[in-house]
């Protein structure tokens, strides 16, 4: 997994509450067995008209101010719905390596983590700021900064944003986590060895 | 100090915790063919194996065709999906249910119905309605496919331990108002992210009253009020639906399997981070009029309008949806036509829904406007179906009577609307497209979907005759 430290870019405001996986990447595109090559289907059914391949110029991303974006902007509740992580394959193969949201959706949450996307809270109220900042000045940028737990505004303000310790190092180090789970091996073979005393029924594959 | 349903299944899971996370023990993962080939790549490219194969139950549903299976899976794109899934878990040695098993239908079906998911488990899929497992005393919630692999290779996640949410239903359902309706009432009361960071735990008298099926209907859509997981503590109603399924645990070890699982619920003195308490009594038929589940009303209620909210998201949220949904504010509810029916779904697509489904129509026929198919969650749901006659009772209404899958829930396979099609669905998702590009969703119960079948619109069950 690639690190994430410190991002500057444009802003791309997705001016929705609620945005489901559905609508980041809709159903005909998880028959994929790869990871790759979602970014041209994210947003698919917002992004492009009725034929599906002519871009839509009243959606956003295809509005060349936001050309380039790496750092999405958006309202609560995102990435309800399923746990499908093409959604946030679709998100980082199309370029985007942070979320700013009031609230994320848990499931979305966790799977951005796995794949250094940084997932932002932000309080409503200063959400509501930075949407009307975005529209009002073309080639809005923000810089995020991990290490420091901060958004820096053009004007030079920082806004801070709480993020939990592990997730923080995991992304920070790009660390994978199953290399890190496979280094207590020992201890979850003894939990093995213990529970299955207490609960035979639930290791028919494991009895002594 | 008591320990609430969720603390008492946490802790027996724990492997060891560090920097405030958990190791916590996966006892089962179901795997399905969308959620898993990368996970799969995954372990071949670190050379890793499924730590315990049998731990792990793999079945294809969300791309199977709903018709003329024998013929195989005509989307070249979606049999290679299948077939991925035969390929590794033959490779890694993990069960699996293919596509002409009796026993393959939707993961969430399968698993209860063979004893795969028990009182006490962690169990885990790559998918989100795993919440649906929760129905049996479990901690069962939905991951992505990064956890998917990172289960299969540790048979452990890292984890925070999430809130408890205390859902008391009180009373009973009235007739007429059944699971769904209580979900979605639910749901409608605390928003699609009233649950995010909890699980939830639903008690109380109308829940202690509801079999396995609805218990299941109710855990399932969980996830739609935010919440990864739901549960509901095991009891008589639980081990009798267990008791002798295929993989259940037999003669000495059931009874202790038994007398352990009679101490997995939340002691009186617990202490939930949330609690809400309800009035089943007062819960009516419920019918979705927007574009996600929290936009829900009873049967008897009317389109909101956009400026009945207060703040500007809000409005926004239902002007947008309202637009999609080719609905006008004031409209009511009841005697909205409907071109689509879809009963199915790991949300309802049990025996016991089709049996409700079935009731309303028997000796009715299909309105000439509307299309509407029943899709059973399972091979064995359809056979059990067939021998009570139900599927007769569907196809002399005019309904087709499908092979088992998820079918139309996300359309996946052919299964889908047509764009500005509106569709009354017993499934748990009307999000934008869900159904089929610009189709439209209304979710409700069986036996609201099949009365809508008939009358072509939507009806008022309790006095629809």
């Amino acid at each position: 997994m690639e690190a994430f430290k410190k991002l500057k870019s444009v802003v791309i405001p997705i001016d929705r509450a609620n945005v489901d996986t559905d609508a980041i990447i809709p159903k005909q595109f998880l028959k994929t067995i790869h990871r790759t090559g979602l970014g041209k289907s994210l947003f698919y059914d917002w992004r492009y008209l009725a034929d599906g391949v002519t871009p839509n110029p009243d959606f956003v991303i295809n509005q060349p101010r936001y050309k380039g974006g790496r750092i999405l902007l958006s309202r609560e509740n995102f990435g309800s719905g399923s746990s499908r992580e093409h959604a946030p394959w679709a998100l980082l193969d199309f370029g985007i390596k942070a979320i700013i949201a009031p609230s994320f959706a848990d499931i979305f949450y966790n799977n951005c983590f796995k794949n250094g996307i940084l997932p932002i809270r932000i309080e409503r109220t200063i959400v509501d700021g930075l949407f009307k900042d975005v529209e009002r000045t073309t080639g809005y940028q923000l810089e995020v900064d991990l290490e420091s737990q901060s958004i820096l505004l053009p004007d030079g303000k920082k806004l801070p944003f709480e993020i939990d310790s592990f997730l923080k190092k995991c992304l920070i180090e790009g660390l994978d986590d199953i290399s890190l789970t496979l280094e207590k091996k020992a201890l979850i073979t003894s939990y093995e060895n213990r529970r299955r005393k207490d609960a035979p029924w639930l290791f028919p594959d494991m009895t002594a | 100090m008591g320990r609430t349903l969720l603390e008492k299944i946490w802790d027996d899971h724990v492997v060891t915790e560090s920097d405030g996370s958990t190791l916590l023990y996966i006892d089962r993962q179901l795997v399905h063919e969308v959620t898993s080939p990368q996970a799969f790549e995954g372990l071949k490219i670190a050379g890793r194996v499924v730590h315990r194969p049998t731990a792990t139950l793999a079945v294809p549903d969300h791309n199977v065709p709903t018709t003329g299976r024998k013929k195989g899976i005509e989307d070249p794109i979606s049999a290679l999906q299948v077939e991925t899934l035969s390929k590794n878990a033959r490779e890694y040695a993990v069960p699996i249910f293919t596509m002409d098993d009796i026993r393959q239908g939707i993961v969430h079906v399968i698993a209860p119905e063979q004893g795969f998911t028990l009182p006490g488990m962690t169990i885990v899929c790559g998918d989100s309605h795993t919440a649906t497992h929760g129905a049996f005393g479990a901690l069962a919630f939905g991951v992505g496919t990064s956890e998917v692999e990172h289960v299969m290779a540790t048979q452990t996640l890292i984890q925070k331990k999430p809130k408890s949410f205390l859902i008391k239903v009180n009373g009973h359902l009235p007739k007429g108002s059944t699971p769904k309706d209580l979900i979605l009432y639910i749901i409608g009361q605390i928003g699609t992210d009233g649950g995010t960071g909890y699980v939830l735990e639903f008690s109380g008298d109308a829940v202690r009253g509801l079999s396995m099926e609805g218990r299941m209907t109710l855990c399932n859509m969980a996830i739609e009020a935010g919440a990864r997981a739901g549960m509901i503590a095991a009891d008589e109603v639980t081990f009798s639906y267990i008791k002798g399924r295929p993989m259940a645990p037999k003669g000495e070890l059931w009874e202790k399997a038994v007398s352990s699982w009679k101490t997995l619920h939340s002691d009186p003195d617990a202490k939930f981070d949330r609690v809400l308490e309800i009035d089943a009594s007062r819960i009516e038929p419920q019918i979705t009029w927007g574009t996600n589940p929290g936009m829900v009303l009873p049967v008897t209620g009317s389109i909101p309008s956009p400026e009945s909210f207060k703040d500007e998201v809000s409005k926004e949220n239902t002007k947008n949806a309202l637009k999609y949904m080719g609905l006008e504010p004031g409209t009511p509810l009841n005697g909205i036509p409907i071109d689509r029916v879809f009963i199915g779904s790991c949300t309802n697509g049990r025996i016991e829904d089709l049996r409700a489904a079935a009731s309303v129509i028997k000796g009715r026929k299909v309105s000439s406007s509307v299309h509407a198919m029943v899709v059973p969650g399972s091979g064995l749901v359809s056979q059990q179906a067939e021998k009570e006659g139900l599927d007769k009772i569907f196809l002399d209404a005019g309904f087709e009577w499908r092979e088992p899958g998820c079918s139309m829930c996300l359309g996946m396979n052919p299964d889908q609307l047509l764009p500005g099609e509106r569709c009354a669905s017993t499934s748990n998702r009307n999000f934008e497209g869900r159904q089929g590009k610009g189709g439209r969703t209304h979710l409700v119960s069986p036996e609201m979907a099949a009365a809508a079948a008939i009358s072509g619109h939507f009806v008022d069950i309790r006095t629809w005759n």
